[in-house]
């Protein structure tokens, strides 16, 4: 029997000159920018969230626009370019709203009717950097799940409760689904109170968001799973990029230290034990590479395979990236412990990745569904 | 020569149109493709190709196969065409290239490797098999082991050691031998899953003419180096579509008997299924890095996760099967000329597949190789090094 999905044949795997370009403009401002004691420095300090570099990135560089049409006020070009700058964010572990704002904001709004005017423009306003947008799910919510909603009383005031969503507290507008609608919400606006929560992950931290009496207006969709689902979808399969991005510097950096560190008279990295290890991970993220890409290509083309090349991805690059992170922390010693030395935001960030938009299993179930392989 | 692919496509139909397949026999068809230079068109003009870039051989392929053309054979000569040719085009004599490799891609005469040894597997180049000179000629005698397709082989690549005061890698010399030799016996190996796929070949004062020697004497194991590559990418580089290979079997039992269904068992499939389809995304990725020409290491790991995929499955789908996965198709020893891992039933796939984690280097062997060539850590320190191969321990 075969399968119930067709496989494409004309999936790019590879990276355009245009996307090396764009990846390596992108590096050069994360290591001026966003080194690894500045990223430390930061986290604990009152805003976690580096608003300077969030400037260069997105309004300078015109980075938050990727996804945008470019009559939206957008650069009008693919998830295959925004999955090459989160790759990069991956390996900075920067403390930017990209992935929250620039992706699952923009993705909700563009799954909105264009033709309302507040739609558009708000578009514009994210895709310019100058606002950030929010999803107010919970950052664990996979694209199949069921996700929060809040309540709209007789009174069309909004109440209710979001936990646990990314970036809350850096957005400026905050987006929250009643059973009907899609509503915006500014951040300061009466009836919001966005509350920040003690994160496992502090370069992308979390907030509640309660509103009590808020004011929706005007919905900006009346169809809020169409939108939600397109959201969180990408946002999955582009989390996929900055996973990869998370495992090739934990690879990178450890495959440096163990050729650098001595002991028994030996580099540390010379041993079979070690050497075999580190070949394994370079072998899982030679895999999440192809995985990574397969998912942005399908968002790119718009394939009928996104959600399995989204579940796809997921299911394969959240494991390794906590993999790497993991031997990147073990194989470092007792360096890999201490709180100045970086490897512990790579395995925070790592971690809350694999929960962030379904864990790994939840994507497997996606795929036992999706592929006609179903449980006892 | 360049040709750019809509000229090359021109050139295949034309090449069809004057030698149309379905009216010349398969032995005219093939000589005349390689003649008119379309057998493999990365290779020289003269010697079945064009000097093109590897990559354009699709676009020949892709005009035959449309029209029906014979092939010749590659998985029954898979050895020559994947091992032995590379090596004769890049040591070969002239004369040399004349003289093998169009019966080679022919098929007319099929090709054998003597490498490995009882005593040397992984640590090939501690290789025992001598080979002395006498005069114009070289006496060869010593044991090899895992020679697929010995006994139907007119021609075999061999290293011997030529030099045993030399450290290991240094006295090895790369000869082209000639199966029909008397001295050359060939005796069937059984393995596990009851066949005879390898022979062991025994090797009693063989003489090979000093000119059916590749590259220079004491550099086989630089030549062989050509010959390894080139086995490691044939072995882990099949194309396969989703759901191809070892998960086929088990997907569709799946699917076709829910009775067998447990929950740890469905777990794990769901696992082994995204690692399968995502090693099947990096065989692609590869596949388009050398299309674009700008091949990655990648390659090097294929073989590591095809051989471990291939075991978690088989025996994932043994165990699924419950009580038909206790039962086996048949012990009878057979000579097979072609390997299919997939062609057999469940038990036999469950066996044979513990092979691809040996067979053309161990994956411990390939892990050293990738964190040294690839990820550029250090080696081992070495102890065998600079001592003359007489003196090693054994």
């Amino acid at each position: 029997m075969e399968g119930p999905v067709q496989v494409s044949t004309s999936v790019d795997l590879l990276y355009s000159e245009t996307e090396d370009q764009l990846r390596a403009a992108v590096r050069d401002v994360l290591t001026d920018h966003c080194t690894a004691a500045a990223v430390l420095d930061r986290i604990e300090s009152d805003e976690p969230h580096d608003r300077e570099l969030w400037k260069t990135l997105a309004a300078e560089m015109g980075l938050a626009g990727l996804l945008v049409p470019e009559k939206l006020g957008g650069q009008g070009a693919t998830h295959r370019e925004a999955a090459v700058v989160l790759e990069e964010l991956g390996r900075a572990v920067a403390p930017v709203p990209y992935l929250s704002s620039a992706v699952v904001a923009t993705e909700l709004l563009l799954g909105c009717p264009a033709e309302r005017p507040q739609v558009a423009a708000q578009i514009g306003e994210l895709a310019s950097g100058r606002l950030v947008g929010a999803l107010a799910v919970p950052f664990a919510t996979a694209p199949h799940a069921p996700y929060a909603r809040v309540r709209r009383s007789a009174d069309g005031l909004l109440h209710g409760t979001v936990t646990a969503v990314a970036d809350a507290a850096a957005a400026d507008l905050l987006y929250v689904a009643t059973d009907d609608a899609l509503y915006a919400l500014s951040a300061d606006q009466d009836g919001v109170t966005v509350t920040p929560r003690t994160s496992l992950d502090l370069t992308r931290p979390l907030a509640d968001i309660t509103l009590d009496g808020a004011r929706g207006g005007e919905p900006v969709s009346e169809d809020p799973d169409t939108a939600v689902r397109r959201a969180l979808r990408a946002g999955a399969a582009l989390l996929a990029s900055e996973q990869l991005g998370l495992a090739d510097w934990c690879l990178t950096e450890t495959v440096a230290y163990t050729r650098d560190r001595h002991q028994f008279n030996r580099a540390v990295g010379s041993f079979q034990a070690l050497k075999h290890r580190l070949a394994e991970l370079w072998l899982e993220t030679v895999n999440a590479r192809a995985a990574a890409r397969n998912a942005a290509d399908a968002l790119a083309t718009a394939s009928p395979e996104i959600p399995l090349a989204a579940a796809l991805a997921q299911a394969y690059c959240a494991p390794v990236a906590v993999h790497a992170a993991e031997e990147a922390l073990q194989l470092h010693g007792g360096i890999g412990m201490t709180w100045e030395h970086p490897v512990h935001l790579y395995l925070k960030r790592a971690k809350a990745d694999a929960i962030g938009y379904g864990s790994a299993g939840r994507h497997r179930e996606a795929l036992a569904e999706l592929m006609d392989l179903r449980a006892p | 020569m360049t040709l750019d692919d809509s000229q090359l496509q021109g050139r295949t139909r034309e090449f069809l149109a004057a030698h149309p397949p379905a009216s010349t026999p398969r032995a005219d068809f093939l000589a005349a493709r390689f003649d008119a230079g379309l057998a493999w068109v990365h290779y020289p003009e003269g010697l079945g190709g064009l000097g093109l870039p590897r990559a354009q051989q699709a676009v020949v392929d892709a005009e035959l196969e449309a029209a029906g053309a014979p092939d010749n054979d590659p998985r029954r000569i898979g050895i020559g065409l994947g091992m032995a040719a590379p090596t004769v085009l890049a040591y070969g004599t002239e004369e040399q290239k004349r003289r093998w490799l169009r019966p080679l891609w022919l098929g007319e005469e099929v090709w054998c490797q003597l490498f490995s040894e009882p005593g040397a597997g992984s640590d090939l180049a501690a290789l025992g098999t001598r080979a002395v000179r006498d005069g114009d000629t070289w006496v060869v005698n010593g044991q090899k082991v895992w020679t697929s397709n010995a006994h139907n082989a007119r021609w075999a690549i061999l290293i011997a050691r030529t030099d045993p005061d030399q450290p290991k890698h240094r006295g090895i010399t790369y000869f082209v031998c000639d199966m029909t030799d008397p001295g050359v016996e060939v005796r069937p190996l059984r393995q596990i899953t009851g066949e005879a796929e390898f022979n062991e070949v025994f090797l009693s004062d063989v003489r090979i003419p000093d000119a059916h020697r590749l590259g220079e004497v004491g550099e086989g194991w630089r030549v062989a180096q050509t010959t390894l590559m080139n086995e490691r990418v044939a072995i882990g580089g099949m194309r396969l579509p989703r759901e191809g290979g070892m998960i086929g079997p088990v997907v569709t039992a799946w699917r076709e008997r829910p009775e067998l269904r447990t929950h740890d068992l469905h777990q794990e499939l769901l696992k082994l299924w995204v690692e399968t389809e995502v090693a099947r995304l990096t065989g692609e990725r590869l596949r388009q890095q050398l299309v674009a020409g700008h091949p990655g290491p990648e390659g090097s790991g294929m073989k590591l996760g095809f051989a471990r995929l291939n075991q978690r499955v088989s025996g994932l789908e043994l165990e699924l099967l419950g009580e038909d996965g206790l039962l086996y198709e048949d012990w009878t020893m057979t000579r097979p000329d072609i390997v299919d891992f997939t062609g057999r039933d469940a038990g036999y796939r469950y066996l044979r597949a513990k092979g691809n984690s040996i067979e053309g280097g161990t994956s411990e062997v390939l892990l050293n190789i990738v964190a040294e060539r690839v990820l550029g850590l250090p080696s081992e320190p070495r102890t065998d090094k600079d001592v003359a191969w007489k003196d090693l321990s054994r």
